[in-house]
């Protein structure tokens, strides 16, 4: 029977298997990747830019500030994140008792919603949140300090930068701490033993062998930078526009499909971009 | 360093997420007048803004969050688990390609997808439903599961599957008998691992939801407009419940998964 012989055959037997999932994607996300572009530039059959010109000239649009925004966002966390998660993983090289429950407690924030995060650092910093309360009873301050609201914009920012800090240095700290679980353990225990400072640890023995899931770390974090959204519309709305969001209010608020499209289309490049650089450089790890 | 500055600084780290999370919490069970006033902690508690939360129609947005995370689950295991195995088992060419391509779809974020998901929901009738929302979630999360059931098959000998083959058994049963047993617990944290990524999925929700909202939709568009700030706090708590239940059982696979999870 030619027909049974042929799925007997492995190499169709894996296309068959892979055949749903090349399927679903196809149509799930690779063709609304491309509709994005219909939806943005095609108005009744023909090319229409009225999308770019709302992007750009409206009054409403706060496309650049988003753009500042997002960006501004990356560069002050992913190195407070790299930095702290570096730190965490020199700190745990050691076995000690509790060390399972300290990495337990770093991870958690990963498992948490972004829009729990935002709402879990407003009860921090609101007007009758902990912090005001605190340095209130302390004597420190005399009025609550006011975070949010448009003329508190670089609080709020701050706010955000505090939440983003907090939420996402799991990711960095989870990449480093499973590429640190490679190394040889024997080379930091040496340094130990030799007084090595905390300084040549991290720059000359660390680094270095950590450097492949560095760079995974700072490159995936970098991606899911160009995604950022509940914090900040929990925390600030538009008061800090950033792309997620714009493309968010676009839809939910404006009904300008063509816009939130435009966003869409924005994200995905930036995306793709840092993406491609990631693939290639882990094309080899990836594949294993 | 010395141990004393290590076990320092980890507390500081440590204190510095459960600090946060804590006061959340605290405050999402603290009487208005106590919250209010200006005591930092208080000393009685209250479900009294658990309960105005489920008046404003929390508990169906929970319910309605199972029953999306559920979908999403089965939905991409039943797609993406033959595919798993299919790169966990078989060479064949195009499967660098097939795999890369795969893991290149995981670089976009959902929002890139929602504009025209939700315009194509709306021709076919599937916006601010339930199933519509599991096809947009099976959308993030097929690549995840594809990719981390293929790890979880490839650490599984071959030579188990092989001893099966030797005693008769057909390739589908030596899947069925010897091959998803063993692969049953780290199959099962990636189930728990799939759910929350739909679980905690807030952007395609909210813009494909209105009358049927799900849990972050609901917070996000009712749950936040309301100026009592407990009763947020009280629907962070809801949201997070489930996510560090998940997180407990599946403590074992933690680091492993996420760190896959991530690439």
């Amino acid at each position: 029977m030619p027909l049974f012989s042929l799925l007997q055959d492995s190499r169709v037997k894996a296309w068959l298997l892979l055949s749903p999932t090349i399927l679903y994607l196809t149509v799930f996300i690779a063709y609304p990747i491309v509709d994005s572009f219909r939806i943005a530039f095609v108005k009744n059959g023909s090319l229409s830019f009225d999308a770019v010109d709302f992007l750009l000239y409206s009054p409403l649009s706060e496309f650049w500030s988003a753009l500042k925004y997002t960006f501004l966002l990356a560069i002050l966390v992913i190195p407070t994140e790299t930095l702290l998660a570096l730190t965490a993983v020199i700190l745990l090289f050691k076995r000690f008792r509790g060390r399972d429950a300290v990495i337990y407690v770093l991870v958690m924030p990963l498992a948490l919603s972004d829009l729990a995060a935002g709402l879990i650092w407003y009860s921090m910093l609101t007007g009758k949140g902990f912090l005001n309360k605190l340095l209130l009873n302390l004597g420190l301050i005399s009025e609550p300090i006011i975070f949010f609201g448009y003329e508190n914009r670089w609080l709020t920012f701050l706010a955000v930068y505090l939440a983003e800090v907090w939420r996402s240095t799991a990711i960095v700290f989870v990449i480093l701490f499973a590429g640190a679980q490679l190394i040889n353990r024997e080379v930091f225990e040496a340094a130990e033993v030799f007084g090595a400072s905390f300084y040549v640890k991290l720059r000359h023995i660390l680094i270095p062998m950590i450097k492949p899931s560095l760079q995974a770390a700072l490159l995936i974090r970098t991606l899911f930078a160009f995604q950022v959204f509940a914090v900040v519309w929990i925390l600030a709305g538009r008061d800090i526009p950033v792309l997620a969001g714009e493309a968010y209010y676009s839809i939910v608020e404006l009904h300008k499909y063509d816009v939130a499209a435009l966003y869409a289309i924005v994200i995905a490049l930036l995306s793709a971009s840092i993406g491609l650089i990631y693939i290639r450089v882990f094309r080899e790890t990836l594949l294993r | 360093m010395g141990d004393i500055a290590r076990y320092a600084f980890l507390a500081v780290l440590v204190s510095w997420i459960l600090v946060p999370l804590g006061i959340s919490i605290v405050y999402a069970f603290t009487p208005l007048d106590v919250y209010y006033s200006d005591a930092i902690l208080s000393t009685t508690f209250t479900l009294d803004h658990v309960r105005t939360l489920w008046v404003l129609g929390a508990g169906e947005a929970f319910l309605r969050s199972v029953a999306v995370g559920a979908m999403t689950v089965g939905i991409s295991f039943l797609l993406g688990l033959p595919g798993g195995y299919a790169l966990a088992r078989y060479v064949f060419p195009g499967r660098d390609a097939v795999k890369l391509a795969i893991i290149a779809t995981r670089m976009f974020p959902i929002i890139v997808i929602s504009v025209s998901l939700l315009k194509t929901f709306f021709a076919l009738g599937l916006n601010d439903t339930l199933v519509g929302l599991a096809l947009a979630h099976t959308a993030m999360a097929l690549p995840f599961v594809v990719i981390i059931t293929g790890s979880i098959f490839g650490g599984i000998p071959r030579e188990l599957e092989e001893a099966g083959m030797i005693f008769g058994l057909s390739s589908f049963m030596v899947f069925l008998r010897i091959t998803l047993p063993l692969a049953a617990p780290g199959l099962a944290a990636a189930g728990m691992f799939t759910f929350l990524l739909s679980w905690n999925e807030v952007f395609m929700a909210s813009v494909l939801t209105l009358v049927n909202r799900t849990l972050p939709a609901f917070i996000l568009n009712s749950a936040f407009a309301t100026p009592i700030e407990p009763i947020r706090f009280a629907a962070a708590f809801m949201l997070i419940l489930p996510a560090l239940v998940f997180m407990f059982l599946a403590r074992r696979y933690l680091v492993t998964m996420w760190a896959m999870a991530a690439r």
